[in-house]
């Protein structure tokens, strides 16, 4: 019998495709079914963020973050501002730390939410996303209710947080929490222990946690991978060290592992918020830094103090200056370690700001995930990254 | 926390003999290395038992046009063992490339490549230094801080040709840059009309 000529196959994956997650487009080379080489092209959905925020003031550059990673915009903006803050040697208020780590346990919520459903979708089951897309919604009418706007909040400040929430909306919070946990049991049910979901993550995508360190992986791919290591309690921010929450960590740093993780802290984010609510009912007091250099007077003191007025004149035209210096400020965003990395000359605006995405660092290691795997786990593999294109792209 | 990073900053310089001296600001630990030693500062930050800066974080470009050597390529790395933050910075301009620290840590490949998109600085010894984030066939480096913010060429859909086509960037209205540092404070130039109330 005559030999066969075999040759190597190429297929683009994307830009256009549900599981693609958004823009992106993959070069998979293929031997019959066994990915040999993965080449992702990003840039598509490129802005320029990084420029832009080099041509405005402080302030006008905060909403550009909720742009990034748009599932969970309030984690990128806390970054921003912790970044502002530490250059500046600004103090946040007591009640606006707990305000921002309320809803950043939200922002945790809301893109694990997104993901896991989403990753049982590029498997084949769609009734995850209906029912988790049902909580996702309450917890945007919160952002909604707190900022204005479901997903580009804008809702941070160097020095606290826009607006106090008003008491209705703390106990809202406080009585959506149970409810909630019964639908991650409901997910639960549905997926942990289903056949097919199980066939399609586990041993897929494994990472040593050697490996996972080298190739700059943070947040749910190392902690997959055995490491207990989040920021949170590492390197602890605003309050989150007088919280009680526990770190989820994997054995197999497989994706069916990184599953459970995020389902889990989904749970742990809830007992966060739980310990928040209680504290926002009783702790009043200012939401934004008293100092009159960096955070706007309040509305109140304009119409009655000459000072407040010129104050709150001055910050929204010149906008207010930050001492030279450099500085990096990450933040545990639920994707991984997002991090600004912030240059001041001492002017009004940012002379560069760096912004340090979990996303990307997961997605070049697309080529050594999936080398070996088949055409099909390419799509259970990108599904566990945990990829938003708005923050690989920037 | 600050005896913490002195402890790291004592085992840096312990660590690199003949290097700068680190600096700590805003709880960081930042030094400068020379563009050909930066490979071996690397490795030796990961594998020195008393660091184990084995996580890598981030490469980054900085653009300073008015310095002779006018890019910074800034590197963060992290120690989860010791829970410790390093930054390192090289100088190089347009022409002279930086060793590439891929080999050391696979992660930097898109984040040099990157770098290489966006500033045009050049990395040698990187497996593939090709364009990353912005459109096939694109010109110029956008991130340089002479690089126009509306850039140079815009893009659309041309309906008799039915192709995409580049074009000229054209404005209705000329990019404004408002100035909006302080005329009391801060300003260096002398603004339109006072140069009558200086002289007197």
């Amino acid at each position: 019998m005559a030999e066969a000529q075999v040759r190597n196959f190429n297929i683009n994956f994307g830009p256009q495709h549900p599981a693609a997650h958004g823009v992106l487009r993959l070069v998979l080379e293929l031997d019959g079914e066994v990915v040999e080489r993965v080449d992702p092209h990003i840039g598509l959905l490129h802005r320029g963020t990084e420029k832009l925020i080099e041509a405005r003031t402080y302030l006008q550059a905060m909403p550009y973050f909720d742009r990034l990673d748009y599932c969970a915009p309030m984690n990128q903006e806390h970054a921003y501002c912790l970044a502002i803050e530490r250059l500046a040697g600004i103090t946040v208020p007591r009640r606006a730390q707990l305000i921002r780590v309320l809803y950043s346990e939200i922002g945790r919520i809301l893109s694990h939410m997104l993901n896991v459903t989403t990753q049982a979708m590029d498997v084949g089951a769609l009734t995850p996303p209906l029912w988790g897309f049902e909580e996702r919604e309450r917890l945007m009418v919160f952002y909604e209710r707190a900022s204005g706007s479901r997903m580009h909040a804008a809702y941070f400040r160097p020095g606290g947080v826009h607006q106090d929430l008003p008491d209705q909306l703390v106990n809202d919070i406080g009585d959506w929490l149970d409810p909630f946990l019964k639908t991650i049991d409901d997910l639960d049910a549905l997926l942990s222990e289903n056949r097919i979901f199980k066939q399609r993550n586990v041993d897929i995508g494994v990472v040593s946690l050697e490996d996972a360190w080298k190739w700059g992986f943070s947040g749910v791919m190392v902690r997959g991978s055995g490491a207990a290591w989040d920021l949170r309690k590492s390197q602890p921010y605003e309050c989150y060290d007088e919280l009680e929450f526990d770190i989820p960590i994997g054995k197999n740093g497989d994706c069916y592992d990184r599953y459970h993780i995020r389902m889990e802290e989904m749970r742990q984010s809830a007992r966060i918020m739980r310990q928040c609510v209680e504290k926002l009912k009783v702790e009043h007091g200012p939401v934004l830094s008293t100092q009159g250099k960096f955070a706007p007077p309040r509305r109140g003191d304009m119409k009655q103090s000459m000072e407040a007025l010129i104050h709150h004149f001055k910050l929204y035209t010149e906008g207010f200056k930050v001492p030279a210096g450099d500085i990096y400020a990450a933040v545990e965003a639920p994707k991984g370690e997002f991090g600004v990395y912030l240059v001041s000359d001492g002017s009004n605006k940012p002379y560069r700001v760096k912004i340090r995405a979990p996303g990307f660092a997961h997605l070049q290691a697309m080529d050594y995930l999936c080398r070996g795997h088949q055409l099909a786990d390419v799509s259970a593999v990108l599904g566990s990254l945990d990829i938003v294109f708005g923050e690989v792209d920037r | 926390m600050s005896e913490a990073l002195n402890q790291i900053a004592e085992a840096v310089k312990a660590a690199l003999p003949g290097e700068a001296e680190p600096t700590i600001a805003y709880g960081d630990v930042a030094l400068t290395v020379a563009a050909e030693r930066i490979v071996d500062v690397v490795t030796k930050l990961r594998d020195d038992p008393a660091l184990q800066f084995i996580s890598f974080i981030d490469v980054c470009g900085v653009d300073y046009p008015e310095r002779e050597n006018r890019f910074d390529v800034v590197y963060h790395l992290l120690s989860p063992k010791k829970n410790a933050r390093i930054r390192l910075k090289v100088e190089t301009d347009d022409t002279t490339p930086v060793p590439s620290i891929t080999g050391v840590f696979p992660g930097a490949d898109w984040f040099e490549r990157e770098a290489y998109d966006l500033y045009g600085i050049l990395f040698s010894g990187h497996p593939e230094l090709r364009r990353l984030l912005t459109d096939y066939g694109f010109d110029g480096h956008p991130l340089r801080k002479d690089f126009p913010m509306t850039g140079f060429v815009e893009v659309r859909y041309d309906d008799a040709e039915k192709r995409v086509i580049y074009e000229p960037v054209k404005l209705n209205q000329e990019f404004r840059s408002f100035d909006f540092l302080s005329p009391w404070e801060g300003t260096t130039y002398v603004l339109p009309g006072d140069e009558k109330a200086k002289a007197n």
